[in-house]
């Protein structure tokens, strides 16, 4: 009786276990012989810029998904991804233009639309850094269900941005009309201008995106330091006058005018805005600009990449 | 009643075993912020902060303890375990979404999880969430165009009237559940994770997602399957892994791993 149940025991494990090679190999060798490979691992960064691209499709749909849910509740729907910069201007053009009379000197018609310039170019900055700063730590659930190079959320939301200042151009063509510039050639040199800032966005929303994922508190932190950067652009008034007159000392000025917010404001204002011998351009702007862009955009990406296995950690 | 099976998995259909994930020695710690004890004023976290206590505002949660098993190409295992004994964070450790504290996941190709609902947006319609949800599973959207009628029709959100026009926000928690499923079933996948995605739904629905989950076993892999119903684990699992308070209590076939869970669940 009890041969038979332990033959018929004995050949019920040899059914559900054949006898292998494999028993008792290590797990390491036993993954290395069938060829599996460490779940979550980082890939090369050749390797992971080819993932990246593969998933381009990804990086715009969610940007735009983004931009086309933001005023999905509203009646007017997408209208007010033009509104809402129009009466932005508008208000920076009660205050400024007629209740303050505050043209610097430059005259009301040269005023508005540097001032106009200056806000929506600083605001594409500041927006991709304070999207980019929560793009990890604020998509913990997609970075933990689903599997795509991390990098497509920061360069995503900056695309996202990259839109958003698209609609506030519309705007700002229609001020820069309304106050008599007329186009010029000149008009078109905010293409490069703005594929240069969008690189330098990319790459501080990348930089920003890591440190904000080890690190929620940056996303308290930020908009003071914005603000700060914003005053230390020249947004709202000249630069150079500003500092000039305070008599700073002239590498302050320099330091100042080389920021990389400075830097695209200037080119944008000094491109679209005619009889601008108020606004003026530092030396170098042009390498100025390039270089912020490709260390920004370059380094930003390669500091991303060399935490990629990490995000998604609590 | 904690015996460990030696033996492990019953045997796959045929031929030699063919591992496809294997789970070596796997710990997980969350750090979780702002769950620290004490009073939650400000002062008592400048407090803390200021006389540096170890981990200041930080707390560590073990969820997965020291795992380890080997998957084989065929097979379906169900996880079962309590509420909170680590089966959904084992699963995005395996996916490798969850980086590990310790201990390796070695896997055959990319795991997916069925999670499919985190890049989908309330907002958008029905339309535009499978576009996103494929793209962001990594189908191209030519996969995407080419599937689009039978996920529409597989999920059924269009047999009560044209509802996949409508965001998503409009549908019913059953017809956001349907959708979700149809998107992330419409991919081929190698290591397929499915987290109590068969609880959702009416029964004719949960009818045909079985029917797909035993479709994609064949087509791909190794399918997981995380779930309450011990039900829907005996009709798709052939082997279970039980865990408890983050350790791996007990593996092997499915009826007797949910005969001791069951029974220790009745007490």
């Amino acid at each position: 009786m009890s041969t038979v149940s332990e033959t018929t025991h004995d050949s019920a494990v040899a059914m559900s276990a054949p006898p292998s090679p494999d028993d008792g190999l290590p797990a390491a060798e036993l993954a290395r012989k069938y060829g599996l490979a460490v779940s979550g691992a980082r890939p090369p960064l050749g390797e992971y810029t080819r993932q990246l691209w593969a998933r381009r499709h990804f990086i715009l749909a969610f940007s735009r998904a983004k931009l086309t849910a933001q005023y999905s509740k509203a009646k007017l729907g997408q209208v007010w991804q033009v509104a809402t910069p129009l009466l932005n201007a508008t208000v920076y053009f009660l205050i400024f233009g007629l209740l303050m009379q505050q043209s610097k000197g430059m005259g009301i018609r040269t005023y508005i639309p540097f001032l106009v310039t200056g806000i929506f170019v600083f605001t594409f900055t500041q927006s991709s850094a304070m999207a980019g700063v929560r793009a990890i730590s604020g998509n913990l659930g997609l970075v933990r269900a689903l599997h795509f190079p991390r990098a497509a959320l920061p360069i995503s939301f900056a695309l996202q941005q990259l839109q958003q200042l698209l609609y506030s151009m519309v705007v700002l063509f229609l001020f820069l009309l309304g106050f008599g510039h007329t186009p010029a050639l000149s008009w078109l040199l905010i293409v490069p201008v703005l594929v240069l800032q969008f690189c330098f966005n990319t790459g501080l929303a990348l930089i920003l995106a890591r440190a904000g994922s080890k690190t929620p508190d940056l996303a308290q932190l930020l908009p003071f330091v914005t603000r700060t950067w914003m005053y230390a652009s020249g947004v709202m008034y000249s630069l150079v006058d500003a500092l000039e007159k305070a008599k700073a000392p002239g590498w302050v000025v320099d330091v100042l005018s080389a920021n990389p917010a400075a830097v695209y404001i200037d080119l944008m204002r000094w491109s679209l805005i005619e009889n601008h011998s108020r606004i003026h351009l530092p030396p170098h702007v042009w390498s100025l600009a390039l270089g912020w862009a490709l260390v920004f955009g370059i380094g930003g990406f390669v500091y991303f990449w060399k935490a990629e296995e990490q995000y998604g950690r609590g | 009643m904690a015996e460990q099976n030696p033996t492990g998995a019953p045997a796959a259909p045929s031929g030699p075993r063919v591992p496809t994930v294997i789970a070596d020695d796997v710990h997980i710690v969350y750090r979780v912020y702002g769950g620290n004890t004490g009073r939650g004023s400000a002062t008592a976290a400048l407090n803390r902060l200021v006389r540096r206590k170890p981990g200041a505002g930080v707390r560590e949660v073990h969820a997965v303890k020291g795992v380890s098993f080997t998957a084989y190409r065929g097979e379906a295992i169900g996880l079962i375990g309590s509420n909170g004994s680590g089966k959904s964070t084992l699963l995005k450790a395996i996916a490798g979404l969850l980086p590990a504290e310790r201990g390796k996941v070695y896997t055959d190709g990319q795991p997916s999880l069925l999670g499919v609902n985190a890049a989908m947006m309330n907002d958008l319609t029905g339309e535009k969430n499978v576009m996103l949800g494929g793209l962001a599973m990594g189908m191209s959207r030519e996969q995407i165009r080419e599937r689009y009628q039978g996920i529409v029709d597989f999920s059924g959100i269009n047999e009560k009237g044209d509802f996949i026009t409508l965001p998503m926000r409009t549908y019913s928690s059953g017809m956001a559940a349907r959708l979700r499923f149809s998107i992330a079933a419409a991919k081929d996948h190698d290591v397929l994770m499915i987290d109590e995605a068969l609880a959702t739904g009416d029964r004719s629905f949960q009818k045909r997602s079985e029917a797909r989950i035993r479709e994609l076993r064949k087509e791909a892999g190794t399918v997981f399957l995380v779930s309450h119903n011990n039900r829907s684990i005996r009709d798709t699992c052939d082997r279970v892994l039980w865990l408890e308070h983050g350790q791996l209590l007990m593996d092997g076939p499915t009826e007797e791993v949910v005969r001791a869970y069951e029974k220790e669940t009745a007490r």
